[in-house]
């Protein structure tokens, strides 16, 4: 029986582009859906009551929420094909823990530039640094956060470079300055096919987030 | 022969979820309590990230943050599970646990924190929050089905706090 695939999105979010990474990664063909966030479609309501948020992956009827969870279904499901996690336990963990802190700090730092104003904003560019740099540690002199392979830490971050340019452009910055290894892994990264197909164009997201600020 | 070290607080509900999973699993282990107020070197080396329990120490390796050392634990001490083998279950386990630290543990500790209207309001969101809970048990002796497992683990302060709440 043939697996029967759904993924409902947004194109600019940069959480739907590690799961169209993940599918990508494993050759899964699927059903892609649009989702106005303005006029949430009735299969969202129904297949993400608690969050009403997208990504939501669809399985052969059965919803997947949240993001990081849905690549981790992917990678447990379609387990014969390009390994997203590493194998052993305590590599595993640190995949994990370090996904974990790109969701816990790095979107609402970035947010923060492009919501706040004056003292909140300076104090928001700091933060957006201080993560940065962590980051950069972490990555330390290894091509990939993953070691020598892209991995599921750098699926986890390398959507936020398509908002690169909405955050420094916001922040009044400019990111390869103070963290020029992060861009330089960021480009490592987009020479992957599935990466380079995924992650929109930085411009046409920063249009977006004009046009939803009413500009 | 293996070395395990629990960096813990007496009352951190997320080094509790450790400890149980320790526990469940028969696994020995040292404690090495924290004073938050003045933190030891070896909690700041081992978590220089957070700086917060629980860590574990397992052969001199850290690792941080309760959900992904519940995770850790369960895919290198294979006896009595917390995740069901099923992936689209272990999704689903992975959400509500989510969801609890995410959602449920800051509306309940928002309504012990808060005062007048901000509590009013913490109230109401806790309360839906429960709600959710509530539908996800219905029918079930555990929220893992007949077996304690990862969701019991990650809720299990709200066992113990349900009466506080309530007051």
């Amino acid at each position: 029986m043939a697996d029967e695939v759904v993924l409902l999105d947004l194109w600019a979010s940069m959480f739907g582009m590690r799961v169209r990474i993940a599918l990508a990664e494993k050759g899964i063909k699927y059903e892609y859906k649009e989702e106005d966030l303005k006029n949430k479609s009735p299969l969202l309501l129904q297949m993400n009551p608690i969050h009403k948020k997208i990504p939501v992956l669809i399985h052969n009827g059965k919803p997947v929420c949240e993001s990081l969870i849905i690549v981790q279904y992917i990678d447990e499901v379609w387990k014969d094909k390009s390994p997203l996690l590493p194998s052993h336990p305590y590599q595993r963990a640190q995949a994990r823990f370090w996904a974990d802190f790109v969701d816990k700090k790095v979107y609402d730092v970035s947010r923060k530039l492009w919501t706040t104003k004056g003292e909140e904003k300076e104090a928001a560019k700091k933060e957006f640094f201080e993560t940065y740099k962590i980051l950069e540690g972490e990555l330390g002199d290894k091509p990939y956060f993953g070691g020598e392979t892209f991995g599921y830490v750098d699926l986890a971050f390398v959507t936020f470079y398509s908002w690169f340019y909405v955050v420094e452009t916001f922040g009044e910055f400019s990111i390869e300055a103070e963290c020029p290894k992060i861009i330089a892994w960021a480009k490592r990264c987009l020479q992957k096919e599935t990466v380079a197909k995924t992650l929109p164009d930085q411009k046409k997201v920063y249009e977006f987030i004009r046009q939803m600020r009413g500009e | 022969m293996a070395e395990l070290k629990l960096f813990r607080t007496w009352s951190s509900p997320f080094a509790l979820r450790v400890v149980w999973a320790l526990d469940l699993k028969g696994i020995q282990f040292d404690t090495i309590f924290e004073d938050l107020t003045n933190k030891s070197s070896s909690l700041l080396q081992y978590n220089p990230i957070y700086k917060k329990v629980p860590v574990l120490v397992h052969n001199g390796k850290p690792l941080a943050e309760s959900l992904v050392i519940l995770e850790y634990i369960d895919e290198t001490w294979k006896q009595t599970p917390l995740l069901p083998e099923d992936p689209s279950e272990r999704a689903t386990a992975r959400f509500w646990a989510k969801f609890g630290d995410d959602k449920v543990l800051p509306s309940v500790w928002n309504v012990f924190i808060k005062q007048g209207k901000d509590q009013e309001e913490a109230i109401v969101t806790a309360h839906e929050n429960l709600r959710n809970l509530e539908g996800l048990i219905s029918g079930k002796k555990f929220f893992s089905g007949e077996t304690i497992g990862l969701v019991d683990l990650a809720f299990g302060w709200l066992a113990n706090l349900l009466g506080v709440f309530e007051e």
